[in-house]
């Protein structure tokens, strides 16, 4: 089999290396051989394969060593449950620095060691939360990652970012092979979530791919740095994270999503009642004003 | 060639324009002019101080080169740190002829390159813990320097290194001025906005550090001479004039100058202006905050320099007045033996320039003492008010060209055809093969000064050297020469 390249984008805060830790146990149960790339300064996205608080980045390594130049593909890789490699991009703590650039290096560092060149099944690449720059879209340019997987859940932000994470698809999508393979619900619990996301992807052009309910098992895995595929293999929530990877597997709907324009998305947003119909005369009124109309 | 009527430089500017696309075109158009002396203000006649055409080769220099090259570069017993990769600092290093007496790498440090030499890791992780432990180790290895810039290159800017905390802290640790300059290279559109901003950096840093300080005995004569960067020596040659007739010049910006002396400008009474595209903001700002006037001048020249010598000495007293008419009847022999030499070597020839700050107007009365004529000018990265003070000192119908591309500078030396062009590096061998004299007019093309009594002379003998020198007729080979004189040079062998 190929080497599939998918890269996780999505809202800050919604999910994103939980779900992609749990998809990639799954994926490796199944006997697939896996490598997941950080790419986010937070160096969170291998934490419940390692056990680990947080991995030795290739930047800070780097930094260490005087130049990635300097640095061996074993200083970097490490291999955890079901013999998952590991590796996290680094960067700088908040507000120092360039992050982006980070990314940028330490996917280039990675290619030219040859970590891609090894007999692997999927590499899964965890971007932070907002493609704010061009660094952190290194992981959909050419030759690297082919599919986008969106984790939304049915907030209105979570939403928003999902139509915009599908522009930038657009843009390299255009230039490149890289296409929008599905949207995965992370549930919040919101009124009629799973409609509403189908319905949000299928404006997109594509498809809601898995439904993952809310269950507390995810969060008292985390507790123990596992993942639900290794703390608990018995436990429903673990089947739906098969379910996942059996369709991520299987997946052959990959598009050049349509993303659409804030009217059209708050017009679905409205008619599934998460937001109201905007009221223009009291765009712009303070508290006293409204009260003073009110009262005339 | 005789001169082009106003018609045929209109027909000439037109004609030079049809290759370019429509857009183009439309731009460029607003960049070239025939000059009209009776036009007051050139906003009516040329558009400058935009962007540069993507497409077109343009002589600009970046927001860095204007800071860290023009304005704090020649400020010798500083360090500059280059913040940010290697390159810009080295590449740029030493190359400007800023002169300075003092002992390098032991208490003037002009021509040595100081950087950060920025890593990918100094990009990724931020350069500050680097920029700070720099400084350190300059202090430790080079205890005589008097104060520290900070230099931004492009990559500060995108990465927003906070070099202003920084060089806050170490100032405090090395008691020493240490001086942030966000002069990043892709600000503005040419180095003219990097002038602007380490004009405003002395501004907030060096200025008022003297204030309380009573130990400087000011005397009613104290003037400065800004935006002279001592280019093969030029601020030198135009000091001693201004000393012989009794002023007392207590700092020189920047070119040989130093930190105290910048410190001390405030407490002079006259600030005299050179270069007023790269100074004018620091002689506005002491003009508004501790009431110095400032007067422009023009040393290129024996006419220009009279004129200007009898300006500064009108600013002051009838003693300073009397031994100003001195200077110029001291050097008046000089300048004769100098144009009797050199004048009718050169009476009619006719010059095309094209530089940066000052030059393109300052140097045109230098060419006028000797009998020759500037027939087309331009700047880099000029303002509507450099346009203003050139209008006047070019005659009518000549050739007026702002951020000139490179295809059009060739295009009209071949129509124009002058006698030598005045310019900078990148054009002086395009234009020396196409068999033209040429000085490079940035750094005097390795000599000068050019300044005052003394710099004329040398000028008139650059001048002669290059535009009579002897290889301008070899380079027709002897086989494409017209018959009759192969067959004298047939006859002479």
């Amino acid at each position: 089999m190929a080497l599939r390249q998918c890269a996780i984008y999505g809202k800050g805060g919604i999910g994103k290396s939980t779900t992609t830790q749990n998809l990639v146990a799954a994926l490796a149960e199944a006997g697939k051989k896996v490598m997941i790339v950080g790419c986010d300064p937070k160096a969170d996205s291998t934490r419940l394969i390692l056990h680990a608080k947080a991995q030795n980045t290739i930047m800070h390594l780097a930094a260490e060593a005087g130049s990635v130049e300097d640095l061996e593909l074993e200083d970097v890789l490490k291999v955890g449950y079901g013999d998952i490699k590991c590796v996290e991009s680094g960067g700088p703590e908040p507000g120092v620095g360039c992050a982006g650039r980070g990314v940028i290096t330490a996917i280039n560092f990675l290619e030219e060691e040859g970590a891609y060149e090894e007999d692997l099944d999927f590499v899964f690449y965890d971007v932070l939360g907002d493609v704010v720059c061009g660094g952190f879209a290194m992981p959909i340019r050419e030759n690297k990652a082919q599919e986008i997987y969106i984790v939304v859940s049915g907030e209105m932000m979570a939403m928003y970012a999902a139509n915009n994470i599908a522009k930038g698809i657009v843009k390299y999508a255009n230039s490149g092979g890289v296409r929008l393979a599905g949207l995965i619900c992370n549930s919040r619990n919101t009124a009629r979530e799973d409609e509403l996301i189908t319905e949000l992807a299928t404006k997109l052009g594509s498809h809601m791919i898995h439904f993952i309910p809310r269950d507390n098992e995810v969060q008292r895995a985390e507790i123990r740095r596992m993942t639900v595929i290794e703390y608990n293999p018995q436990a429903k929530q673990a089947d739906e994270y098969r379910a996942l990877a059996q369709k991520v597997m299987n997946n052959k709907n990959l598009v050049i999503p349509t993303p659409i324009t804030m009217d059209e998305l708050e017009e679905v947003m409205m008619s599934f009642g998460i937001l109201e119909e905007e009221d223009e005369s009291i765009v712009g009124k303070t508290a006293a004003q409204l009260a003073a109309e009110a009262a005339a | 060639m005789s001169n082009l009527t106003r018609e045929e430089t209109e027909a000439l500017i037109a004609e030079v324009l049809e290759v370019y696309p429509d857009k183009a075109k439309k731009d460029r158009a607003k960049h070239l002019a025939v000059n009209d002396q009776s036009i007051e203000q050139s906003k009516k006649c040329i558009t400058s101080n935009r962007k540069s055409l993507p497409g077109v080769m343009t002589i600009r220099g970046c927001a860095y080169a204007g800071s860290r090259g023009v304005v704090w570069g020649p400020i010798k017993d500083m360090i500059h740190i280059s913040h940010g990769p290697v390159g810009c600092g080295q590449y740029s290093r030493a190359g400007r002829r800023n002169y300075y007496i003092g002992t390098t790498g032991v208490n003037t440090f002009v021509t040595m390159n100081f950087t950060s030499d920025f890593q990918e890791k100094d990009i990724v992780f931020g350069g500050d813990k680097k920029l700070a432990k720099i400084i350190t180790e300059i202090e430790e290895l080079f205890p005589l320097v008097k104060g520290i810039s900070v230099q931004s290159e492009c990559p500060i800017g995108l990465i927003g290194d906070d070099i202003e905390a920084v060089s806050k802290k170490a100032s405090a640790a090395i008691n020493k001025p240490v001086v942030p300059v966000r002069c990043e290279g892709f600000r503005g559109v040419s180095q003219s906005l990097g002038h602007h901003i380490a004009n405003d950096a002395i501004r907030d840093w060096v200025l008022d550090v003297k204030k309380e300080d009573t130990s400087f005995v000011p005397s009613p004569y104290d003037v400065t001479v800004i935006g002279d960067y001592n280019i093969g020596g030029d601020a030198w040659s135009s000091r001693i004039l201004l000393e012989e007739m009794g002023l007392r010049v207590i700092a020189q910006w920047s070119g040989d100058g130093s930190l105290a002396e910048m410190e001390l400008t405030p407490k002079a009474k006259l600030n005299l202006l050179h270069c007023y595209r790269s100074m004018n903001y620091i002689s506005r700002h002491m003009e508004e905050k501790y009431g110095i006037p400032w007067m422009e001048y023009n040393f290129f020249g024996p006419t220009k320099i009279a004129e200007s010598l009898r300006k500064i000495a009108a600013f002051f007293d009838e003693s300073i007045q009397k031994k100003c008419e001195e200077v110029i009847a001291k050097y008046q022999p000089m300048v004769d033996a100098v144009v009797a030499k050199y004048k009718p070597r050169l009476t009619g020839k006719r010059v095309m320039l094209y530089v940066g700050g000052l030059r393109p107007r300052h140097v045109i009365g230098s060419y006028e003492d000797l009998g020759m004529e500037v027939v087309g000018t331009g700047y880099e990265f000029a303002h509507g008010d450099d346009y203003d003070r050139t209008i006047k000192e070019m005659g009518n119908a000549t050739l007026l060209y702002d951020d000139v591309t490179g295809f059009e500078f060739e295009e009209f030396v071949k129509k124009v055809k002058p006698d030598l062009i005045g310019s900078g590096i990148k054009e002086k061998y395009i234009f020396q093969k196409m068999g033209i004299p040429f000085r490079q007019m940035h750094s005097w093309d390795y000599s000068g000064p050019y300044h005052g009594y003394d710099g004329f002379a040398i000028f008139a003998r650059d001048m002669d050297m290059t535009l009579n020198n002897p290889c301008w007729n070899k380079l027709i080979p002897p086989w494409k020469k017209p018959a009759a004189e192969g067959e004298d040079m047939a006859k002479a062998a």
